[in-house]
């Protein structure tokens, strides 16, 4: 057996891991194993379980036809992201039976013969090695080798159940191949026409010449003729596994106080920080998941000026602990302005009280690093460490929302038009540009000091003690005469108004259009108020003190 | 920056070397502990040498009364920041001239206020609280006693036991809301100060158009004193274009 083929392009060992989406889809908990179960890409079944199979379920079956057949069929979309992403935990096993692995796609990896057959005694033994670590995971897998990349995926895809290894001697492979048909090439364009042309096998394809070849079926036909002669050009480019940047910390058993929760993860934010470190890395977003026993999982990401320390790490941990079920749900809210102070307006836990559910699990991941090196302190210029750090510390006291540092937005409520960000966290991208917008509409200077962070709802009145009613085109039946601020109070005349003051924008969004009217009045009680009218009911939008 | 050697330029020349110094500490992270933070000109009248570090002030006045009085710490360079103010209009503050940039909110203080506030104190050269209830006399000494050790000044919302000097409003006035035209276009208010048992009245107009801005500013007229660290530092510091749209304060003659 010779460690090189006759075109001089190494031997391969290709494993395979047969209904991949499906297996992927099983290991990421989204079906069920050992029932019949369907993956459908574009309405059609593309991959199906062997209970499927059993019950009549084959490929290319419209979703209405295998439900028919299989009426408790299990059907989830396909997800590429998916079957790479549970991929790659295989791979890394693989790896540490066999290093140098390409992935050719998910569920299909090869690597050089040469290295593993010496290491492992032969050929044999080396494909037995990759089935174990396979198996190790509890994965069904086939194994094949022989001179060409191709060649070995046909021989494993070729592997019986019971033999899951099939090795193809040395310059056998072009033999082994031609009873192959057509449709192995994996290009069923090519097929079809090779099919009509009377070409059913490879060793069919094969047998014609190159040029002839080349001139009918173009550069495409020569890749599939070399690789039915079993001399696939394709060479087996190992990947670099990547370097382990996320730390997981697991409590067995759980833990539902907060004080324990960041104490036990001390360790493990230090070896984060540790580990980003080493590779000359700083992280500067984090993403923090958080995993409960009843399997409810938080997800949040956190922003850094400078970069994570260990005890931030920690710190960011606890707030997401403490800022209770909301965090989830608080991911998306980040582009939206006046966020930052709803954040800071959800209840917070203090440090004691126990969670709904323990943790079992924190996963720490880094979302953007940058090089250690940029992210120094400055000598001149930036913000003064001192009070960063003060600033810090009553952040951990009170809460990560509840130090802010106000930012100019863009918006036409006055409430949008300075946006709160917690100290120590970027604005949302675009808030600077949506500053600059001229924002027509916008209230005339001087501006109000006190800005109702929540629209405060009052009574304005006209005459005749009736709500004050504001025509569509801004038209009034009758000037405001009353005035009562806020629930409870008194009433009051108003002295002097000016408006409405037509506050009309983005009829087709419907998170943010805004049918309003704005009043400007002066009370008996010397007081200014801008009042904000939407569908007969008003609100104090802010105070002129 | 070069210094003038020759003897013929000292005088203006010791200034600037004062004002350098200054410029240092405020590097070096140095407070000025018996100096003073400058106000703008339209209460040089009534707080002639500014607001003093390390005391309290008593603001029984409007929200937009204490913005103006962190104008002017924050437009020498100072970080200001505000505590239990959830309503603070930061836009409103940014049209006082409070640098936004320099400036810090913490609209809830929790139900523990005074350490949070104190480790507040410890960091920012100005702060402006409102407290949620009555403050005993023995947590202002305790919060008098930090700021003493640390320069900072403390503007707070409400009386205070032990302030240095109280504000009070002795009438406001608004113009240009008319029945159904116009908008609110001046704000006259007249103040009181009481301070170490003198009084000192003045009308300002917190809603003066912006054609006064910069040249009320002059640094002769922030107060008779020596020049103010802000007074070199403001360039640099200053992220607004000169003559741009410093608001303005003006005074109205009494």
């Amino acid at each position: 057996m010779s460690p090189e083929t006759p075109s001089g392009i190494p031997r391969a060992l290709v494993v395979w891991f047969p209904d991949w989406p499906l297996v992927a889809a099983q290991l990421a908990g989204e079906v069920p194993e050992r029932v019949p179960a369907a993956l459908l890409e574009k309405g059609l079944v593309s991959v199906c379980s062997a209970e499927a199979r059993a019950a009549g379920v084959v490929r290319g079956l419209r979703v209405r036809e295998a439900q028919s057949r299989c009426p408790e069929l299990v059907a989830v979309h396909a997800d590429p992201a998916r079957d790479g992403r549970e991929f790659e935990p295989v791979v890394a096993a693989l790896e540490t039976s066999l290093p140098g692995v390409q992935i050719l796609r998910p569920g299909l990896c090869a690597v050089r013969a040469r290295g593993a057959a010496r290491y492992y005694g032969s050929e044999e033994s080396a494909g037995g090695a990759a089935l174990e670590a396979a198996s190790r995971l509890g994965l069904e897998a086939r194994a094949g080798i022989a001179d060409s990349v191709f060649a070995a995926e046909q021989a494993a895809r070729r592997a019986a159940e019971l033999s899951p290894l099939l090795v193809v001697a040395g310059g056998e492979s072009a033999a082994f191949l031609a009873g192959l048909p057509v449709t192995a090439l994996g290009e069923p364009k090519l097929a079809s026409l090779l099919v009509r042309l009377g070409l059913q096998t490879l060793g069919s394809l094969a047998e014609l010449p190159p040029s002839d070849v080349r001139s009918r079926f173009g550069a495409e036909g020569l890749t599939a003729h070399a690789r039915a002669r079993g001399r696939d050009p394709r060479a087996i480019v190992p990947r670099v596994p990547p370097v382990p940047l996320e730390r997981a910390a697991d409590f067995e058993p759980g833990l539902d106080r907060v004080d324990q929760i960041a104490f036990a993860l001390r360790p493990t934010a230090e070896a984060f920080v540790e580990g980003l470190r080493v590779q000359g890395l700083a992280c500067t977003e984090l993403r923090v998941h958080i995993t409960d026993d009843a399997g409810q999982r938080s997800e949040r990401t956190w922003g850094h000026p400078h970069h994570f320390g260990a005890g931030d790490v920690v710190d960011r941990v606890r707030w997401q602990l403490q800022s209770g079920g909301s965090t989830a749900s608080s991911r998306g809210r980040g582009n939206r302005p006046g966020s930052a102070a709803a954040q800071s307006r959800t209840p917070w836990r203090t440090t004691g009280e126990a969670l709904a559910a323990p943790v079992v699990q924190i996963r720490l991941s880094p979302d953007k690093v940058d090089l250690l090196g940029r992210r120094g302190q400055a000598l001149f210029g930036g913000v003064d460490e001192r009070l960063d750090h003060g600033l810090r510390r009553l952040q951990t006291m009170l809460g990560h929302g509840s130090v802010l540092h106000p930012v100019p937005g863009g918006g036409r409520l006055l409430a949008e038009r300075s946006l709160l960000v917690p100290w120590g966290e970027d604005a949302p991208a675009g808030t600077a540009a949506r500053a600059k917008r001229p924002w027509p509409g916008a209230v005339p200077e001087p501006l109000p000091a006190t800005v109702f962070a929540e629209l405060l709802p009052v009574q304005l009145l006209d005459d005749d003690a009736a709500p004050l009613r504001v025509g569509p085109r801004g038209d009034l039946a009758a000037p405001p005469a009353w005035f009562y601020p806020g629930p409870g109070a008194g009433r009051r005349a108003v002295r002097s108004w000016a408006g409405p003051w037509l506050l009309r924008q983005r009829w087709w969004d419907a998170d943010e259009s805004r049918h309003a009217e704005r009043f400007q009045i002066l009370d008996s009680e010397n007081e200014a108020w801008l009042l904000l009218g939407e569908g007969g009911r008003w609100w104090a939008e802010a105070r002129y003190d | 920056m070069s210094l003038p050697l020759s003897s013929a330029s000292a005088a203006p020349a010791a200034g600037e070397l004062r004002a350098l110094q200054e410029r240092i500490h405020v590097l070096q992270g140095r407070r000025n502990r018996q100096g003073s933070y400058p106000v703008l000109p339209c209460f040089s009248n009534l707080l002639p040498g500014g607001l003093r570090g390390g005391a309290a002030y008593s603001l029984e006045t409007p929200l937009s009364v204490a913005m103006a009085l962190l104008a002017g710490p924050s437009a020498n360079g100072e970080w200001c920041g505000a505590a239990g103010i959830p309503d603070f209009g930061a836009e409103a503050a940014a049209g006082f001239g409070v640098a936004l940039e320099r400036f810090v909110l913490v609209p809830d203080p929790g139900p523990d206020w005074l350490p949070a506030v104190s480790a507040l104190a410890d960091v920012l050269p100005i702060l402006l609280v409102r407290p949620g209830g009555r403050v005993s006399p023995g947590d202002a000494a305790r919060l008098g006693s930090r700021l003493r050790e640390r320069g900072g000044t403390l503007l707070v919302l409400g009386p205070w036991p032990q302030s240095e000097g109280s504000l009070r409003v002795r009438g406001s006035r608004w113009e240009g809301l008319g029945e159904g035209y116009g908008h609110l276009r001046r704000h006259e208010v007249e103040l009181e100060v009481s301070q170490r048992g003198r009084a000192r009245t003045a009308t300002v107009d917190l809603a003066a158009p912006g054609s006064l801005g910069r040249g009320s500013l002059a640094p002769g007229s922030l107060g008779q004193g020596p020049p103010t660290p802000g007074s070199l530092g403001r360039e640099p510091l200053d992220h607004r274009a000169p003559g741009g749209v410093r608001p303005a304060l003006a005074r109205i003659p009494s």
